[in-house]
C-alpha cells in the first residue's frame, strides 16, 4: 500500500427526487486496499458504488482517480472514450447478478476474451490461451471454455465474471454483493477465491455488502452507511468489534453467530 | 533504553446504545511501559479489563483518551490516534497478536494459515511452507491435518495452529491473549519454549496468562489492571 | 378529365421515380452525409413504399433519390436479373421514372442489388445500391441501440471480434460466410449487407460509389469510390474467401461465385454462376462449361433458388415448388472449400 490514494471521493451527493441516495460522502481507496461498504438495503451503498464507478452522475461532489501516469484526474472531466477505456482496462465491476455482468449467449472463453479484444488483441490463439489461464485461476475446468454461462451454476457464473473482469489486470475492482444469492458453501469458495486473487494481484477493491462476515473476511477498512450518509468508518475489525454508533451496534448484534 | 510500548492516560468506556445508552467503563488513566526482551502479564480478576486493554493496544478497540505509543523501527506510532492504514502497516510488520481463538478462513489449509504471515513478509511460499510445517511439527500437530482447513479441528488443535501463525514471523511486539488455555502439559511446555526464544530475540511480549505455570515460567512482571479501574 | 373515354380510368401519373422531390432531397442529404463519413450509418426518414419490408424498400428509396432520366438501371437479386424481386423493382422504375433498364452490368449506370456484387468490375461512372435488412453489425451481441451508437462513436469494436472468436471456438474457423463485417476507411465497422464474403474484396478500393439503404431500420451508409474496405479477422485466422472446386457448369468461369442447382430427385446437381449476366456474356463469347451448349446462344438456365424476397434478408430461401427442379440454398456448401 502506498500513501497516494487511487480513488478519492469528495462530498458526493445524489438524490432521487425527494429521496436521498447519497449525502456528502468522502472516502479514499489506496492501492491494494479492500474497502467494504456496509449497511442495510436502501442505505445508499449501491448508489455510492454507482457514483464511484461513474455509472451515476453526482448532484454534488466529485470522484478522482489516479491514472496510470500518476496524475489524479477528476473523473467528470474525462471524455467518454477515456472513461470507457478506464472501465474496461484499469477497472473491473463484479455485479451481484452474473446475468448483468456476463454475456449470457457468448462462450466462457469469449466472455473472458472480450476485454482483451477490446484493447486490441487480434491473435485467436493468444486470446484463447489467456482465457484458459484465467478460467483455471477461477477454478473453471478447461473443457468448459466453449460452453456459454447459461449452462453454468450460480457460483461458476460468478467466478467467470471475476475472470472476465480481472483478465486485463485492473487496479481497482468494484463488487456489488458478489456473494448475494449463492449457497453458503458456494459463497465460501468464492470468498476464498476473491481473497487470494486480491492479495496476489494487489487489487484495490470497493465491495458493497450487507453481509458483515464477508466484510470481515475480505476488507481492511470499512464504511458504514445509513440514510445515504457514512456514519462510521475505521479498520474492519475495529468497527465490527467495537462499534460506536447505535446503528452499527445494531447491525453487528443482529448477525447470527455461526 | 526507549520502551517498545508506552501507554499513558488511557481511558475507555463502552456505550451500549442498544441498552439505552448504558455506560460500561473499562479503564481510566491506564499507563505502563514495555521494553524489548521482556514479557509482561496483565493481571487481575475476570472482568477487570485485561482483554479490552490488550485489544486497545492492538487497535482492535478504540480508546476515548490517552496514548498508546508503539516503536515502529525509527518511528513512534500512537495507536490511539493513528490513521487506519498506518495501523495496518504497524500490524503487518511490528505488532503481532495471538488471540484466544482461531478465526477460521474457509478452505485454507492449516499449513497455509500458518505460512501466511511469512508470505506477507515477502518470503517465498515454498520456504514459508517448510517453516510452517516445522513449527506445526514442534507443536505436535499431526501431519495428516496440515493440508486440511482447521474448521473441523479440536479446540486444542486450533489453538496450536493459532499460536504457530502468531509466532512464526518476527514481530518486535507480541500481544498474547491466553495462548495456552486449551493445551495439555506437553504442548504448554512447547509454547513456553517458543516464548523464551522470542524474548531472547528481543521481542517484547504483553499478554494475559491465566495458567500460573506458564505465567511463572515466562513473565518478568505483572501489571495489575485493577489499578486502572475506572470509577463506575 | 371530362373528356376521358367512357369506362377507362385515367392513367396514373407518378412523380419521377415515385418519391416526391422533398423526400428525395432529404434522402440525398443523408447520402451526402454517408459519403462524407464512410461506413457511418446515417438515420433517414424512410417512407412507406409500395412493397413489403424485406423486398428492398431501403435500396429502392436510395435508387429513387440518385436516379436521373438519363440513367440506365440494372437490378439484381442474388446475382440474377430474372428473379421476382429484381423484375419487380426494374418494372417499378420503368413505370415510375421511365428510365432505360438493362441486364448488362457494363451498360448500367446504377445497379441495385440484393446479396451480390457483380463479377464484372465496376467503373467510376457507376453507383451500386445495396438493399440492407439489418444495418447494425454489432446487433448480434449488443441489443441496445444506445450502446451500439456509443461503440461506433468511440470505435470500440472489440465486440465484433467476440463474434468472430465465437465462430472459431464453435466451428474451428470463421464460419461467417455472408454479411461478413468490414472496417471502412480505417474507422467505422460496417455490415456489407448479406453478400457472400466472397464479394468482400470487391468493395475494397472500388471505383464505383457504393450506397447502402435499410428501409425498415431507416439507415443509409456509403463507401465512397476508392476507399479501403478491410474484412475483420485474427492474425492467426486471416480472412479468406470461399473457393469452389469446379468452374461454372454453363460458362466454365473460375474464380466466380457459384450457386448449387439441384437438377432432379436422384442427387443430380450442377454449379453455375450466380451472376447471370456474367454467365450469359461468357457463353456469348463462346465459353462453354461441362454442361453448357456450344454455339453462341446462352444455354437455358435451370431454375435457380433465387429471388423470393424473403423478409429479414437471410440468404436462405425457400425452394421453389411447382414441379420444376428444386434449388438448394445459397452458399454452394457442397462445392465450397473451407479454408
Amino acid at each position: 500500500m502506498t500513501d497516494q490514494p487511487l480513488l478519492v471521493a469528495e462530498g458526493l451527493s445524489k438524490n432521487y427526487g425527494a429521496r436521498i441516495g447519497c449525502r456528502d460522502v468522502c472516502l479514499a481507496v489506496h492501492p491494494g486496499e479492500v474497502l467494504a461498504v456496509v449497511g442495510e438495503s436502501g442505505s445508499g451503498k449501491s448508489t455510492l458504488l454507482g457514483l464511484l464507478s461513474t455509472e451515476l452522475t453526482p448532484d454534488a461532489g466529485r470522484v478522482s482517480y489516479r491514472m496510470r501516469d500518476g496524475r489524479l484526474a477528476d473523473l467528470s472531466t474525462l471524455g467518454p472514450a477515456e472513461r470507457r477505456l478506464l472501465m474496461r482496462t484499469d477497472w473491473g465491476f463484479v455485479r451481484q447478478s452474473p446475468e448483468a455482468g456476463l454475456r449470457m449467449a457468448v462462450s466462457a472463453g469469449g466472455n473472458v476474451g472480450e476485454r482483451l479484444m477490446a484493447v486490441g488483441w487480434r491473435h485467436y490463439g493468444d486470446i484463447r490461451a489467456e482465457a484458459l489461464d484465467w478460467l483455471a485461476r477461477v477454478e473453471i475446468a478447461a473443457d468448459r471454455i466453449d460452453d456459454d454461462p447459461r449452462a453454468f451454476s450460480g457460483g461458476m457464473r460468478q467466478r467467470l465474471q471475476i475472470a472476465r473482469n480481472l483478465v486485463t489486470r485492473p487496479r481497482l475492482v468494484f463488487m456489488d454483493e458478489p456473494t448475494g444469492g449463492l449457497d453458503v458453501s458456494v459463497q465460501a469458495r468464492l470468498l476464498d477465491l476473491v481473497r487470494s486473487l486480491v492479495a496476489e494481484l494487489g487489487l484495490a477493491v470497493v465491495i458493497v455488502t450487507h453481509d458483515l462476515a464477508v466484510a470481515r473476511l475480505l476488507s481492511h477498512r470499512m464504511v458504514v452507511m445509513r440514510h445515504g450518509r457514512v456514519i462510521e468508518t475505521g479498520l474492519t475489525d475495529q468497527v465490527l468489534d467495537d462499534p460506536r454508533e447505535a446503528y452499527t451496534q445494531l447491525l453487528v448484534s443482529s448477525v447470527l453467530a455461526a | 533504553m526507549t520502551p517498545l510500548l508506552s501507554v499513558s492516560g488511557l481511558s475507555k468506556t463502552f456505550v451500549l446504545h442498544l441498552r439505552g445508552g448504558a455506560r460500561l467503563p473499562v479503564v481510566a488513566g491506564a499507563g505502563f511501559e514495555l521494553f524489548p526482551g521482556e514479557c509482561v502479564a496483565l493481571g487481575g480478576p475476570s472482568g477487570a479489563g485485561k482483554s479490552s486493554l490488550l485489544k486497545m493496544v492492538y487497535g482492535n478497540y478504540r480508546v476515548d483518551a490517552g496514548h498508546i505509543r508503539v516503536r515502529d523501527e525509527d518511528q513512534i506510532v500512537d495507536v490511539a490516534s493513528a490513521d487506519p492504514r498506518r495501523l495496518i502497516r504497524l500490524r503487518a510488520g511490528t505488532m503481532g497478536y495471538v488471540s484466544q481463538f482461531l478465526r477460521v478462513i474457509p478452505r485454507v489449509s492449516a499449513l497455509d494459515v500458518v505460512a501466511e504471515p511469512l508470505v506477507g513478509d515477502g518470503i517465498p511460499r515454498e520456504e514459508a511452507t517448510v517453516r510452517a510445517g516445522a513449527l506445526l511439527a514442534r507443536l505436535n500437530l499431526p501431519e495428516r491435518l496440515w493440508a486440511l482447513p482447521p474448521a473441523t479441528f479440536s479446540g486444542g488443535e486450533q489453538q496450536r495452529v493459532n499460536i504457530a501463525r502468531g509466532l512464526i514471523a518476527h514481530r518486535p511486539l507480541l500481544l498474547m491473549d491466553e495462548p495456552t488455555a486449551s493445551l495439555d502439559a506437553a504442548n504448554r511446555a512447547v509454547v513456553i519454549g517458543l516464548i523464551e526464544e522470542k524474548k531472547a530475540a528481543g521481542v517484547g511480549i504483553l499478554g494475559i496468562f491465566h495458567d500460573a505455570e506458564v505465567r511463572d515460567a515466562v513473565c518478568d512482571r505483572v501489571i495489575d489492571v485493577t489499578e486502572f479501574a475506572a470509577a463506575a | 378529365m371530362s373528356a376521358a373515354p367512357t369506362g377507362a380510368m385515367p392513367a396514373i401519373t407518378y412523380n419521377f421515380a415515385y418519391l416526391d422531390e422533398q423526400t428525395k432531397r432529404m434522402i440525398r442529404r443523408a447520402i451526402l452525409k454517408a459519403i462524407a463519413i464512410p461506413g457511418y450509418q446515417v438515420p433517414f426518414a424512410a417512407r412507406e413504399m409500395p412493397m413489403p419490408y424485406g423486398w428492398g424498400t431501403g435500396g429502392v428509396q436510395v435508387t429513387a433519390a440518385v436516379l436521373g432520366p438519363d440513367d440506365v438501371l440494372k437490378v439484381i437479386d442474388q446475382g440474377a436479373d430474372d428473379t421476382t424481386n429484381a423484375v419487380a423493382i426494374r418494372g417499378f422504375f420503368e413505370k415510375t421514372a421511365g428510365v432505360a433498364t438493362t441486364t448488362a452490368t457494363r451498360e448500367a449506370t446504377i445497379i441495385q442489388t440484393r446479396h451480390r456484387i457483380p463479377e464484372t468490375a465496376l467503373s467510376e461512372e457507376q453507383i451500386l445500391v445495396y438493399q440492407v435488412p439489418i444495418p447494425e453489425p454489432l446487433r448480434f451481441l449488443e441489443p441496445r441501440e444506445t450502446e451500439t451508437r456509443a461503440l461506433h462513436a468511440l470505435a470500440e469494436y472489440g465486440l465484433m471480434h467476440v463474434k468472430l472468436y465465437e465462430d472459431i471456438a464453435r466451428h474451428g474457423h470463421i464460419a461467417t460466410t455472408y454479411a461478413y463485417p468490414v472496417e471502412v476507411a480505417g474507422r467505422y465497422v460496417m455490415d456489407p449487407s448479406p453478400i457472400p464474403k466472397f464479394d468482400n474484396p470487391k468493395m475494397d478500393d472500388c471505383p464505383a460509389l457504393q450506397l447502402f439503404g435499410a428501409g425498415r431500420e431507416k439507415r443509409i451508409y456509403a463507401i465512397p469510390p476508392y476507399t479501403s474496405v478491410r474484412s475483420l479477422d485474427f492474425d492467426d485466422h486471416p480472412f479468406r474467401v470461399q473457393r469452389f472446386d469446379k468452374p461454372c457448369a454453363l460458362c466454365g468461369a473460375e474464380g466466380v461465385y457459384l450457386d448449387e442447382v439441384i437438377l432432379d430427385d436422384r442427387g443430380g446437381r450442377m454449379f453455375v454462376c450466380s451472376d447471370t449476366d456474367h454467365c450469359e456474356g461468357r457463353q456469348a463469347e463462346g465459353h462453354v462449361g461441362e454442361m453448357g451448349v456450344a454455339g453462341g446462344s446462352p444455354s437455358p438456365r435451370p431454375s435457380s433458388p433465387r429471388g423470393e424476397g424473403v423478409a429479414g434478408g437471410t440468404p436462405h430461401l425457400s425452394p421453389r415448388g411447382g414441379g420444376r427442379p428444386v434449388g438448394a440454398g445459397e452458399g454452394a456448401s457442397g462445392a465450397e472449400k473451407l479454408p
